[in-house]
């Protein structure tokens, strides 16, 4: 239809038009994908803005001090201290990330280097799969099987690593512990890093492997030489992006923790809390003052992923110059 | 991933507006507190009133709901159960049209004189309906019906008693074979009028021994293991072995878990039934005056066969001033779940039936509103 149009009016128009037509299109497609970003950016500011403005007042109204009490009860004494929750946020979360990311890293090699296609494609999927599982499922599932399961290996590694201060403790051992909310944890952060693991192993050059494997490398060495350097930054992205989902992570801890309002390294113990699951167990009869204190402990969480995160850039851009990432 | 519950909570809750709308089609949209009542031709009420409040309840309004139903086909009654608290304000804004709540109007927050602002001609009233005893549950193989004073479960959820074979325990049972397992208390990590409850138990009790001050969140220096919810405290006391927590009794029995019993103002241990907390309700001090039912539970009651440790949640609501078109409605629906029928179905939900003079004075309170 067009180009009849064309030929009709004459070829003048005929080569102007498609031209001046990609220019609107080329500007539409700036403004909306500018309009976007700045939207994103108006977003981020006005939450920033809520936060702030809901947490100040409660922050004032803190008979106590925020960064030192180990002790959270805004809504009576108004005495409250972010201490132990992030304290109990960041240790669960290495746990997690501790336990997930070799599991993680190992299923992603075996699906990109070692599984038969056919076995490698379901694999994958089935990985993909754990990531769609409801966060209270896994916090129900932790609950009622994984708590009682832990005990005997819990009471295990304290007879015999209790001198290693993470497994010391006495008295009651197991039960709702770190270990059991952080074994949960990276179950869930598992299929994040093993999708973004197994991409990235997917992406080393050819050439690469080929080249090791000419120089008579077995498999495992073609691993060592060419993918494990080649993906160790998009690993450590991943195991960070794993990290910061850990640490959000609500409602799977607050059924797990015992939420207590300790600061301890012994994770076989029934100790544990953390900011994400304060909040849930909090929100529901909060005073005004309680929830902008709940508030505030989630402007904590944002700063603590902020610095996860800079230190994860800051990693991956040191590890990039000598990956081998630009052959 | 979490979004999906979002989702359908917000799916729900979108069917649930639907149904509202359904049910009053007859009636112009007016606001959403507002709702009107009116004798249909079959003989039974029609509309709709919204309440909201305690969460303790919201088994025992369901029940209710089923009930009032039966007689009155075109009335609808939503309860929202939003937390004790939420549904006095939700009251004093006017949105509901009474307001279920764990504890009475405080005159400390100044709730009474904004509810009563609330009801115009009139004042509001807390009028007891719901009596749900709280259970103390342990979990120790082999050892049935342990014997607890006030005293030693203070000591024990204060992290003070750390063993069952500490000495104290063994005073009150000794013919039990207590082992010297650890004593893992667990309370609850949300805030709940049942913590609530249990401390100001605790604090009328045995105060020297239960130094914190009672609330709906669990002191931090009391130590202990928290649990979500009260299904978290049923699973935690069934997986974990030396454990011992409190809970709602219609849970205890749900998930049977071993009930200990409880020692009262005159030393004798009672164990918990339906009929033995209503004893303690029964003889519960009126504090509010008039139709006001303000209740004070005397937590040290020396009535015989009394179970100490009970909830007791009110419907609080406008005796005189509320909208003519919700007046009817209310006052029938309180009605049926004051009246024998109402309250003997508590029982089945674990929730304990009022009984003798604390009955008639809920039944003239609620005569009373117009």
């Amino acid at each position: 239809m067009m180009a009849t149009e064309t030929t009709t009016r004459g070829g003048g128009p005929a080569t102007r038009r498609p031209a001046s037509r990609r220019t609107y299109g080329e500007g539409l497609f700036r403004y909306v994908s500018t309009g976007a970003g700045i939207t994103l950016l108006g977003i981020m500011a006005a939450i920033a803005v809520f936060l702030i403005a809901e947490a100040i007042p409660a922050l004032q109204a803190n008979k106590g001090s925020f960064f030192t009490d180990l002790i959270w009860d805004p809504n009576g004494s108004q005495v409250f201290g972010i201490g132990a929750l992030a304290f109990g946020t960041v240790l669960s979360s290495m746990i997690a990330i501790f336990i997930a990311t070799p599991i993680a890293v190992g299923v992603a090699l075996f699906i990109s280097h070692y599984a038969p296609r056919r076995l490698a494609g379901p694999l994958g999927y089935l990985i993909d799969l754990l990531a769609a599982v409801p966060s209270v499922v896994y916090g129900l599932w932790g609950l009622a099987f994984l708590v009682p399961v832990l005990r005997e290996p819990s009471q295990w590694l304290n007879d015999t690593f209790g001198w290693f201060p993470l497994f010391a403790g006495e008295g009651a051992i197991g039960g709702k512990t770190m270990l059991a909310g952080g074994v949960v944890l990276a179950i869930m952060i598992l299929p994040i890093i093993a999708a973004i693991a197994r991409e990235i192993f997917l992406q080393v050059p050819k050439t690469n492997e080929e080249a090791a494997l000419a120089l008579g490398a077995t498999r495992w060495e073609v691993i060592r030489m060419a993918v494990l350097p080649f993906g160790r930054p998009g690993v450590i992205s991943a195991a960070m992006l794993g990290l910061g989902r850990a640490m959000g992570e609500t409602i799977a801890v607050a059924l797990i923790f015992p939420a207590t309002f300790d600061i301890t390294f012994r994770i076989l113990t029934p100790h544990g809390n953390s900011i994400a699951a304060n909040i849930a167990n909090g929100f529901g009869e909060a005073t005004p003052i309680g929830r902008g204190a709940l508030i505030a402990s989630g402007l904590v969480l944002f700063v603590i992923t902020l610095l996860v995160n800079m230190a994860a850039r800051m990693i991956i851009n040191r590890r990039k110059e000598f990956s081998g990432a630009d052959s | 991933m979490k979004y999906a519950g979002r989702l359908a909570a917000v799916a729900v809750a979108g069917a649930l507006s639907l149904v509202a709308c359904g049910t009053d089609d007859n009636t112009p949209a007016g606001s959403s507190g507002t709702a009107s009542a009116s004798a249909s031709a079959a003989g039974g009420l029609s509309g709709t009133i919204n309440a909201a409040g305690s969460s303790a309840q919201a088994n025992a309004i369901d029940e209710w709901k089923k009930g009032f139903q039966v007689a009155n086909p075109e009335a609808s009654i939503n309860y929202q159960p939003s937390g004790s608290g939420a549904g006095i304000q939700a009251f004093i804004q006017g949105t509901v049209a009474f307001a279920g709540s764990d504890s009475a109007l405080n005159e400390e927050k100044g709730e009474p004189e904004q509810a009563d602002a609330r009801c115009q001609t009139g004042k509001a009233i807390n009028i007891p309906m719901v009596t749900g005893p709280v259970a103390v549950v342990y979990n120790l193989p082999g050892v049935d019906g342990l014997q607890l004073t006030p005293k030693v479960l203070a000591g024990i959820f204060n992290s003070k008693i750390t063993t069952w074979d500490d000495a104290a325990i063994k005073a009150d049972n000794p013919d039990a074979e207590l082992p010297s397992t650890p004593i893992q208390a667990f309370h609850r990590s949300d805030e709940s009028g049942t913590s609530d409850n249990f401390t100001k138990f605790l604090k009328a009790t045995a105060e020297s021994d239960w130094p914190h001050e009672p609330g709906k969140a669990w002191p931090a220096d009391a130590k202990g293991q928290g649990a979500k919810g009260s299904d978290g405290i049923a699973s935690s006391v069934k997986d974990t072995e030396g454990s011992i927590s409190y809970v709602e009794m219609s849970y205890a029995e749900n998930s049977g878990l071993q009930t200990a019993k409880v020692a009262n103002g005159s030393g004798e241990f009672v164990e918990l039934t339906a009929d033995s907390a209503a004893k303690t309700v029964e003889t519960a001090e009126v504090k509010g005056t008039g139709n006001d039912l303000k209740l004070s539970i005397d937590y040290n009651t020396k009535t015989p066969g009394a179970y100490p440790i009970v909830l007791v949640t009110y419907e609080i609501t406008c005796e005189k001033g509320l909208p003519a078109e919700e007046v009817e409605l209310v006052k029938s629906f309180l009605t049926y779940t004051a009246s024998d029928e109402g309250q003997a179905a508590l029982k089945d939900l674990g929730y304990a039936p009022l009984s003798g003079e604390m009955l008639t004075k809920v039944r003239t309170a609620i005569e009373a509103i117009s």
